[in-house]
């Protein structure tokens, strides 16, 4: 009798699969159920923003940033704003930097929550995900109350934001923020400390501070590792060293602290816009900025701290109307460099909970 | 020739009622998770979208029927049939009340631990010929599963076949007229459950066809009818463990009161329930924990409540 061979196969998780989210595809070499070797392969919604920016004024990219993460535009519009007006030199009235922070907190919250969901999602826990919607369906309301759009807001502009807030808009968020902690108790009474939980996040997918730092990890990944690394302490921008807030770290950098980081930062997101509409004063929502923007020859680059982690432009201006070159750190990208090694190893099931609490963003990864 | 007449009708009214289960089954499940994640649900076809799932039953049957290319044809079309023959031919012998069984075996038992086990056989053909990995690696995992869940299943189940002294189903339900199962064996009920929850692939062993994983596992390449076989046969296979349990642990038909049918559907659809409410709100195990958890947690403790219930039966039966 002949001896049984077994032999390894490939397996082409993506680009369309419900778990990659979006068009990722990972090309996975498997034994059996064991991951050998895993190659992200991305590119399936390339646009060539940044080459498309060259050709475009200053203030025509700021649509354009809302459709990298467009899961947190307006963090994207932030960044962007950020590092033209860093050039430009123009000054921000102080209302404006108040809704600034407002607007990027909400959205850290909104996005969050998309996480949340399609991580229990990925895991096989249905619920939590409408849990989830539910609540960033009042953020997206509180959005179209301000800017107009519900996922695409292009609110930001140089020196200013596009309109000014609605007393409702403050009412709506004060109401939101101090019946949403309750809510975020309701999620981890789902997950937290479910044991199945536990079981398919506790030690796995274990990230060392070392390789967080070797691959330029940032955001809740880097901080789950244990490094207390976030932008708005750490390069703070806008107004954000104003506010009092906790920098939620992890211990090991396994799945289940990568979840655990990201549902404190919601709790600390909550606090921040609590002091933020405390503290919003009156006054112009919008300097005079001329909207044909010339900026001065020269280059900059601002990163903020974005739900993903840092999110950065890098502008080279000739001293004309366009950008010479815009160059944009996407932390999606970034992060993703470290999959192929993370992933070896583990088995099929480990790669959705992996990916899941990586958060990425393919619009973002591919540009 | 009359008793072959009545077999045929009775075989028939099983299919209907079967056909009306698995709507109503259907409709359960998308109603209560609905509720679970505060949603409405079907609401647009017929009263609270009673009528949803005929409308969905149609729209399956005029879908084209495919068959990819480099499948194993007859291995492709026989595995949906095989699935559902199996989930039916457990029917013929549960005891809906005293007189309402097609057939009552004399080891009813052990036939439908039979035949319900032929369904691993489908999966693994189903995952085979469809030539699609995803599918392979749900048919895998469903035969690694199911096959080592079957141990524990039926360890749990032979304490009540010890107490009743009969493989009959309805001499087991005759057995407890005086207190169901369930009070001498606990543990062996949980067991049951546990393993029955394995046994047809539901959340949190829903592991042949973890969505998020393997897209949808087995039945990928199935589409039309032949899909909506595999969908029925699975809410078949629901309703089988549940009746089961009902049956051995519950005291089946018998109750104070309410006619026999309605204690014997009370009890089942109370089951069907509690998997539903486990399915909406857990997450799923990955394989190897729930080998682990098959093998070193189900079956010591199921052989341990056999020895028990076997040692007290001696000394105290």
């Amino acid at each position: 009798m002949t001896e049984l061979k077994t032999e390894e196969y490939y397996l082409s998780m993506g680009p369309q699969h419900p778990s990659t989210h979006g068009v990722l595809r990972l090309l996975l070499k498997l034994d059996g159920e064991v991951i050998l070797q895993a190659t992200p392969d991305m590119g399936y919604i390339h646009r060539g923003l940044e080459k498309i920016a060259e050709n475009r004024l200053y203030l025509q990219i700021i649509p354009f940033t809302d459709r990298l993460d467009y899961l947190s535009s307006m963090s994207n519009n932030l960044a962007y704003v950020l590092a033209v007006e860093k050039l430009a030199n123009i000054a921000v009235p102080p209302r404006v930097e108040y809704l600034r922070v407002i607007m990027a907190e909400l959205n850290r919250i909104a996005s969050h929550l998309i996480w949340l969901g399609t991580l229990a999602l990925d895991l096989g826990a249905i619920t939590p995900f409408l849990y989830c919607f539910r609540e960033r369906e009042q953020v997206l309301d509180l959005f179209e109350m301000s800017a107009g759009a519900r996922l695409t807001y292009n609110y930001m502009r140089f020196g200013g934001v596009a309109r000014d807030v609605s007393t409702e808009f403050i009412k709506g968020t004060a109401d939101f923020i101090k019946k949403f902690g309750s809510k975020i108790t309701e999620y981890e009474a789902l997950l937290t400390n479910n044991p199945i939980f536990l079981a398919r996040t506790k030690q796995v997918g274990i990230i060392t501070p070392k390789q967080a730092i070797g691959y330029g990890l940032s955001g809740p990944l880097l901080r789950a590792s244990g490094i207390k690394y976030d932008l708005r302490r750490a390069l703070p921008y806008s107004i954000y060293e104003k506010f009092s807030f906790d920098i939620p770290t992890g211990e090991l950098g396994d799945c289940w602290d990568r979840y655990i980081v990201r549902i404190r930062e919601m709790r600390e997101s909550i606090k921040i816009i609590d002091q933020a509409l405390a503290g919003l004063p009156a006054g112009d929502f919008k300097a005079k900025v001329p909207l044909n923007l010339k900026l001065p020859a020269g280059e900059t680059y601002v990163p903020i701290e974005s739900p993903r982690g840092e999110f950065g432009f890098y502008i080279v201006s000739n001293g004309t109307n366009k950008p010479y070159r815009l160059k944009i750190r996407a932390p999606s990208f970034c992060n993703l460099s470290i999959i192929s090694n993370l992933l070896k190893g583990w088995k099929v099931a480990d790669v959705v909970a992996i990916l899941g609490t990586f958060d990425i963003v393919l619009g973002e990864v591919d540009r | 020739m009359i008793p072959l007449a009545i077999m045929l009708f009775k075989s028939v009214v099983v299919l209907a009622f079967l056909a009306v289960t698995t709507m109503f089954l259907v409709y359960l499940e998308r109603k209560v998770s609905a509720h679970f994640q505060v949603r409405y649900g079907p609401m647009r076809v017929g009263w609270h979208g009673s009528l949803q799932l005929i409308a969905d039953a149609l729209k399956l049957l005029m879908k084209e029927d495919i068959i990819p290319k480099m499948a194993d044809k007859w291995v492709f079309l026989t595995a949906p049939v095989l699935v559902f023959v199996s989930a039916y031919l457990a029917y013929l012998v549960i005891p809906f009340s005293p007189f309402l069984v097609v057939k009552d075996l004399n080891v009813g038992v052990l036939y439908v631990l039979g035949v319900t086990s032929l369904t691993v056989l489908a999966i693994l053909m189903a995952g085979w010929s469809s030539n699609n990995k995803y599918a392979l690696l749900g048919g895998l995992r469903a035969v690694a599963q199911i096959i080592s869940y079957e141990i524990p299943l039926i360890l749990s189940i032979i304490p009540v076949i010890m107490l009743a002294g009969s493989l009959s189903l309805s001499r087991i339900v005759e057995a407890q007229h005086t207190f169901p199962f369930i009070l001498l064996q606990p543990l062996g009920f949980l067991l049951y459950l546990l393993s029955a929850t394995a046994e047809v692939n539901r959340t949190p062993f829903d592991i042949p066809e973890a969505e998020s994983e393997l897209v949808a596992g087995y039945n990928i390449e199935y589409s039309g009818m032949r899909f909506v076989m595999f969908f029925f046969a699975e809410y078949l296979n629901m309703f089988t463990v549940c009746a089961l349990a009902a049956t051995l642990f519950l005291g089946g038909w018998q109750g104070p009161l309410l006619p026999a049918p309605v204690w014997f559907f009370l009890k089942t659809y109370f089951l069907v329930l509690v998997l539903m409410w486990m399915r909406w709100t857990l997450p799923r195990l990955r394989i190897d924990q729930l080998m682990d958890f098959c093998w070193k947690g189900l079956l010591p403790l199921s052989l341990v409540n056999l020895i028990l219930s076997a040692l007290w039966m001696v000394f105290y039966g």
